[in-house]
C-alpha cells in the first residue's frame, strides 16, 4: 500500500519462465541444471562459427500452452529476432528473441485479493527467446570465469499490462502465473534457482492523473516477498523525490535484498541500443489453426477451473478452494487424498479439506514445511479421513494419529490396530463399562436422577477414560442414558 | 600415371576412375603437386591438407576397386576456407581465426566426401568473403592465373584461381553478392550459385545469413551438376535449406535450348558495359539463338537499388554474425587484455581487416535506432520488389541472360582505396542474391588482353536444371570453357 494516499502506485511486470523441455532450445544439449560448468554444451550453445540455430517444437507447444491458459490471441505468424549485445556470457553477440511479432499477445489472468475477487490484469504479450550462460567473479582474481551450460535454455517472457497497482497485486499476480505454468508443467516457478525471474516496471503518479509517472524498471528480485519489498521500497522513494521538488529519473535499478534497498544499475542514457532486426537463420514460425486446436484440447485443468470445480462439485467454500489450487502440489495432494476418501464409500471432500488446510497445512506451517516435503503422504492423510467417515476412530482420536503421523510416518489404519486405538462400537462392551462406572459412581447416579442432569457429562468421560477413547461417545450417552433411565 | 590432370574435366577424371585407368591416388598425387608447384606464386590455397587427401584417395580408390564408386568418389577438390571441416584450419582468411579448428564439418564438406570427394585443401578467399577481389584475405591476395598482375575477382577468389589454374579439378565457393560468378567470369571457369536454401549452410561461416549460399566452381556446366547433385538437399541442422526434392540434374543436361525463352534485361546492357563485354554478350546471344533459343527482351527496373539495398542488408546481418569473434572461445585473442572491454576491443581491432570493419561499422550503423526503417527497413522492401520484378519477368520467360561483370579483371591494387568502385564490380550478380535465384556464369569469350569474360544465366526458384542445361548446350556448341591460361 502507498504510504501516501495521495498517489496510485502503477506497476507492471516482466516475467521470465525457464521452460523444462527436454532439450534447449537451438540444438540437441540437454536442458538441465547444477552440472560441472561447460559440460551440457555444443559448438551451437558456445556460438561457434557456421554452426545454425534449430527450433525446439517442444518449446513453441510450451509457449502455445501458456498462451491459451491466460486466455491470449496466439498468433499464427512470429518472428525471431536477434537482440545484439557484447557479453561475455552470450557467445553469439546477440540473443535470439521474439520483438515485434511475439507467439502470444493480448492476455489476461485473474488475481484473488481480499477485497477485491477476480481482479483482472492483462497480459500485454508472451514471447520465446534464449538464456544466456553465466559469468563467474568470485573465487577469482584478474579474470572472471564464464558457464555456457545455461545458453539455450528456452524462455518465456511475459510482460504484463501496466494494471497492478500495489505490491500486493504484483505478488498475487506472480503467485497466480506461477501456479498456472507449474499447472501447465512447463516450468518449476522456482525464483531463488532462477527459473521463475520477474522485472517490476514501477511509477507513481497522483490520483486521478490520466498520465502514467515516469517509471523505473527493479532487477535482481528473487523472491515474490522480494518483489513486494522492492516495490514497496521504490513507491516510497518515487514519493519523497516527487514531494522533494525531485524527478524520478527512468533509469534500471538493483535490489539489494541484503540491504533492503535498490541502487541504481544504469540509466536510459546508458541504455544498449539492442539493433533487434529479423534473425535471418529462422524463417518466421508459421502455426495451424489445427495444431492450436489439438494443443488447447489437451490443456489440463487450471486453477481457476479447478477452484470452481471444487466449490461446485464438492461444496467447499471459496476460500477453501483458493488455497487448494494455489498450488499445484496442493491441488495434487488435496485430490488424491480425497479419493482414498470417496474409496472407503464415505464422500465427503469438505472433511478432507479441513484436514488439508487446517491440521496438515497448520503443522507444516508451523515446521517451515512445503506441501512436497509433508511427511504425510496424500494416501495417509485420506486413510486417516475415511477412518473418521467410517466411523472406525474419533475426531479426537484422529489428531493423535495424525501427531504420530507426522512425527513417526507411517500408515494410519496400522497405527490404530497396533496402538488399539480403535472406536469400540459394540454395545455388549459399551454396556459393560457404562455398568462398571456405574457401580463406581453411586453419589453421581443419585445426583443425575435427582435432577442434576449435566453429570451425565462427567459420566461419559469417566466411561471414555476407562476405554482410553476408543468407545464411540455418542454409544456412550445413548446407553447411559438407558441404564439411568 | 599421367602428368597433367589440369586439363580434364571433372567428368573426363570420374570417367577414367571409373574404368579404372587412373587412381584416385595418382590423380591426388598430381594435383598436390601442381598446387606446391603453383600456389607460392598464386596464393590460391591458404592450407593444403596432403597428408588427408592421400589417404582419402586410398580410400577411393578402394571402393573403385570394388566397384562402388560414385561419380565423386576418387575426385580431388579444393574448398573455401569458410567451410568448417574438422580437425583442419578453417580461417575464413581473417587474423581472427587463424587458429581455429573445427570440432564439427560443414554440411557441404560432409556430403562431398561422403560422396568419395577427396578434400585437397581449404581455398583463399576475400577475408569473410567481404570483397570482390580477394585483395580483403589476411593470407595475401591471389593473383589471376591469366595475368598476374590483376585480381581473380571475390570474395572466391583462391576457388576460382585454383580452377583456372587446375589446381584441383573443382572448387566449392560461396556466393552472398555474387563471390562465385564474379570470380568465375574473371578466371574463365563455370560457376553456380544455387537457389538460396537448396544447399545447406551449416558450417559454412555465415557473412549475411538471408544471403549466403554455397555451390561448385568448376571448369564445365556437367561438373557443376556433378558436384550440386551430391551437395543439394535439405537439412535438417539448417532451418532455411529448402525442403524439396533434388533433381536428377546429369539426366536433365541434355534437355538443350530448343524453344526455351531467355530474357535479356535491358537495364543490364545500359552504360557502364565495356564494350569488349558488350560485343561478347552480342555474339553469345547470336549462338544461342542458333541453338534454337528465344531472345526477349525484359525488363528489371529495380536493378539500380540492388547495390545500395544489398550494402545495407548484408552489412545488417554481417555486424550481427560477426560478433561472436570476440576473443573469449576461440580464435585469435590479444595479449594481456587489461579488462573485458579492452579484450573486446583490442581483439577485434586485431583481428579484422579493414574492408571487415567497414562493413560491421556500415552493419551497425543502419540497424541502430532512429536509422533502421530509413536504411534496414527500407531495404527490405526494396529487396521484395526487386524478387517481385524478377518474378514479373519469368512469368514471360524460362531463363535471363546477362553479363556477369561490366569488364575483365582488374589490375591488383587498382580499387583498394575506392570501396564504391569496387562495390560496384558486384553490380550484375548482387540482385540474383536478392531475390535468392539459382544463377550460373560461363565463360563467352575474351577482352583484347586475352582476359576472360563469362555470362550468367539466371533460372526460376529451384530450376538448377535449366540453367545448367542451358549452360550446358552452349558449352557443347562452344569452346571458350576449354581455354586454359598459359602458367
Amino acid at each position: 500500500m502507498p504510504i501516501d494516499p495521495n498517489y496510485e502506485t502503477v506497476i507492471g511486470l516482466e516475467v521470465h519462465t525457464q521452460l523444462r523441455t527436454k532439450s534447449k532450445i537451438f540444438c540437441g544439449c540437454p536442458n538441465k541444471f547444477g552440472a560441472e560448468a561447460n559440460s551440457q554444451i555444443c559448438p551451437v550453445c558456445a556460438g561457434f562459427p557456421g554452426v545454425l540455430p534449430v527450433m525446439n517444437r517442444e518449446m513453441v507447444n510450451m509457449a502455445i500452452k501458456t498462451g491459451l491458459a491466460i486466455n491470449g490471441q496466439i498468433k499464427k505468424l512470429s518472428v525471431f529476432s536477434r537482440k545484439n549485445y557484447f557479453y561475455p556470457d552470450s557467445p553469439t553477440g546477440y540473443q535470439i528473441s521474439q520483438y515485434d511479432l511475439p507467439i502470444v499477445e493480448h492476455g489476461e489472468l485473474f488475481i484473488d485479493l481480499p477485497d477485491e475477487p477476480k481482479k483482472r490484469i492483462g497480459v500485454t504479450r508472451i514471447h520465446m527467446e534464449v538464456d544466456a550462460g553465466k559469468s563467474i567473479h568470485e573465487g577469482i582474481v584478474g579474470a572472471s570465469w564464464v558457464d555456457l551450460n545455461r545458453v539455450g535454455t528456452p524462455l518465456l517472457e511475459i510482460v504484463s499490462e501496466p494494471d497492478m497497482r500495489s505490491s500486493e497485486d504484483a505478488g498475487a499476480y506472480l503467485k497466480k502465473l506461477r501456479a498456472i505454468v507449474r499447472f501447465l508443467d512447463v516450468c518449476d516457478g522456482n525464483m531463488e534457482e532462477g527459473s521463475f525471474r520477474c522485472d517490476a516496471n514501477v511509477s507513481v503518479r497522483h490520483y486521478g492523473a490520466e498520465k502514467f509517472g515516469t517509471r523505473t524498471e527493479l532487477k535482481n528480485l528473487n523472491s515474490i516477498r522480494n518483489v513486494m519489498r522492492a516495490i514497496d521500497f521504490e513507491v516510497d522513494r518515487q514519493i519523497d523525490l516527487i514531494e522533494s521538488g525531485d524527478k524520478v529519473v527512468q533509469e534500471t535499478r538493483l535490489w539489494d535484498a541484503n540491504k533492503n534497498i535498490s541502487r541504481s544499475m544504469r540509466s536510459k542514457e546508458d541504455a544498449h541500443d539492442y539493433r533487434y532486426f529479423p534473425e535471418p537463420d529462422l524463417p518466421p514460425l508459421t502455426l495451424e489453426q489445427s495444431h492450436i486446436d489439438d494443443i488447447k484440447a489437451k490443456l489440463p485443468e487450471l486453477p481457476d477451473a479447478m477452484a470452481k470445480r471444487f466449490q461446485d462439485e464438492m461444496g467447499l467454500s471459496e476460500y477453501d478452494a483458493g488455497v487448494l489450487t494455489a498450488e499445484k502440489e496442493m491441488s495434487t495432494y488435496f485430490e488424491e487424498a480425497n479419493q482414498i476418501v470417496s474409496n472407503a464409500g464415505k464422500k465427503n471432500a469438505k472433511a478432507t479439506a479441513n484436514w488439508v488446510t487446517v491440521e496438515l497445512l497448520g503443522r507444516l506451517n508451523k515446521d517451515g514445511l512445503s506441501i512436497e516435503d509433508s511427511p504425510v503422504s496424500a494416501v495417509n492423510l485420506g486413510k486417516l479421513v475415511a477412518l473418521i467417515q467410517t466411523g472406525e476412530i474419533s475426531g479426537k482420536i484422529a489428531k493423535k494419529v495424525f501427531a504420530h503421523m507426522f512425527d513417526d510416518g507411517g500408515d494410519p489404519e496400522k497405527i490404530v490396530a497396533e496402538k488399539g486405538l480403535k472406536q469400540v462400537t459394540d454395545s455388549g462392551s459399551i454396556t459393560a463399562e457404562v455398568e462398571k462406572v456405574l457401580a463406581s459412581h453411586p453419589d453421581q447416579v443419585e445426583q443425575y436422577r435427582g435432577g442434576k442432569t449435566q453429570i451425565l457429562g462427567f459420566l461419559v468421560g469417566k466411561v471414555m477414560q476407562a476405554t482410553r477413547g476408543k468407545a464411540n461417545p455418542a454409544m456412550v450417552n445413548k446407553v447411559l442414558k438407558e441404564k439411568l433411565g | 600415371m599421367f602428368s597433367d590432370p589440369a586439363n580434364l574435366t571433372l567428368a573426363n577424371m570420374s570417367e577414367l576412375l571409373k574404368k579404372r585407368e587412373i587412381s584416385s591416388e595418382d590423380l591426388t598425387q598430381a594435383f598436390l603437386e601442381r598446387i606446391e608447384g603453383l600456389n607460392p606464386d598464386i596464393n590460391a590455397y591458404i592450407t593444403i591438407d596432403r597428408a588427408g587427401a592421400i589417404t582419402a584417395a586410398k580410400e577411393a580408390d578402394k571402393r573403385l576397386d570394388a566397384k562402388q564408386g560414385e561419380p565423386l568418389t576418387g575426385i580431388p577438390i579444393g574448398v573455401k576456407d569458410l567451410f568448417c571441416t574438422k580437425g583442419i584450419l578453417t580461417t575464413c582468411a581473417s587474423k581472427i581465426l587463424n587458429n581455429f579448428i573445427p570440432p564439427y564439418e560443414s554440411t557441404v564438406t560432409s556430403r562431398l566426401k561422403g560422396a568419395g570427394a577427396v578434400i585437397l585443401g581449404k581455398t583463399n578467399m576475400d577475408e569473410f568473403a567481404m570483397g570482390s577481389s580477394n585483395e580483403t584475405s589476411h593470407f595475401g591476395v591471389v593473383k589471376n592465373p591469366w595475368d598476374k598482375s590483376r585480381i581473380p575477382g571475390g570474395s572466391s577468389g583462391g576457388s576460382a584461381a585454383a580452377v583456372s589454374a587446375g589446381m584441383g579439378s573443382a572448387t566449392i565457393g560461396t556466393d552472398t553478392g555474387g563471390s562465385i560468378r564474379q570470380p568465375a567470369a574473371l578466371t574463365g571457369i563455370t560457376g553456380l550459385k544455387p537457389t538460396y536454401g537448396r544447399v545447406s549452410r551449416f558450417g559454412m561461416i555465415a557473412f549475411a545469413s538471408s544471403l549466403d549460399q554455397a555451390g561448385p566452381m568448376t571448369k564445365t556446366a556437367e561438373d557443376a551438376a556433378i558436384l550440386l547433385q551430391a551437395m543439394a538437399g535439405h537439412d535438417p541442422k539448417d532451418a532455411t535449406s529448402i525442403d524439396a526434392p533434388v533433381p536428377d540434374y546429369m539426366a536433365n543436361l541434355g534437355d538443350g535450348l530448343q524453344g526455351r525463352k531467355i530474357g535479356i534485361p535491358e537495364e543490364y546492357f545500359a552504360s557502364g558495359l565495356s564494350p569488349d563485354v558488350a560485343r561478347v554478350i552480342e555474339d553469345a546471344k547470336k549462338q544461342l539463338t542458333e541453338l534454337g533459343a528465344e531472345l526477349v527482351p525484359v525488363s528489371l527496373p529495380t536493378t539500380k537499388h540492388a547495390i545500395p539495398t544489398y550494402y545495407i542488408l548484408a552489412p545488417a546481418e554481417a555486424s550481427s554474425n560477426l560478433a561472436r569473434y570476440d576473443g573469449i572461445r576461440f580464435g585469435y585473442r590479444c595479449e594481456n587484455p587489461e579488462d573485458i572491454r579492452d579484450l573486446f576491443f583490442r581483439t577485434r581491432a586485431e583481428g579484422f581487416g579493414n574492408e571487415v570493419k567497414r562493413r560491421i561499422m556500415l552493419g551497425t550503423y543502419v540497424l541502430s535506432s532512429g536509422y533502421y526503417d530509413a536504411y534496414y527497413l527500407k531495404a527490405q522492401k526494396v529487396r521484395r520488389l526487386i524478387a517481385d520484378d524478377f518474378k514479373a519477368a519469368f512469368s514471360k520467360v524460362d531463363l535471363l541472360l546477362a553479363p556477369t561483370t561490366p569488364d575483365t579483371a582488374f589490375k591488383l591494387g587498382e580499387k583498394t582505396n575506392d570501396p564504391v568502385q569496387m562495390y560496384l564490380s558486384d553490380i550484375f550478380t548482387i540482385n540474383v542474391n536478392l531475390a535468392g535465384l539459382p544463377a550460373i556464369s560461363i565463360p563467352c569469350g575474351f577482352d583484347k588482353d586475352n582476359l576472360p569474360i563469362g555470362m550468367q544465366l539466371i533460372g526460376r526458384p529451384l530450376d538448377e536444371s535449366g540453367i545448367l542445361s542451358a549452360a550446358h548446350a552452349y558449352q557443347q556448341a562452344t569452346q571458350w570453357h576449354t581455354r586454359s591460361p598459359i602458367l
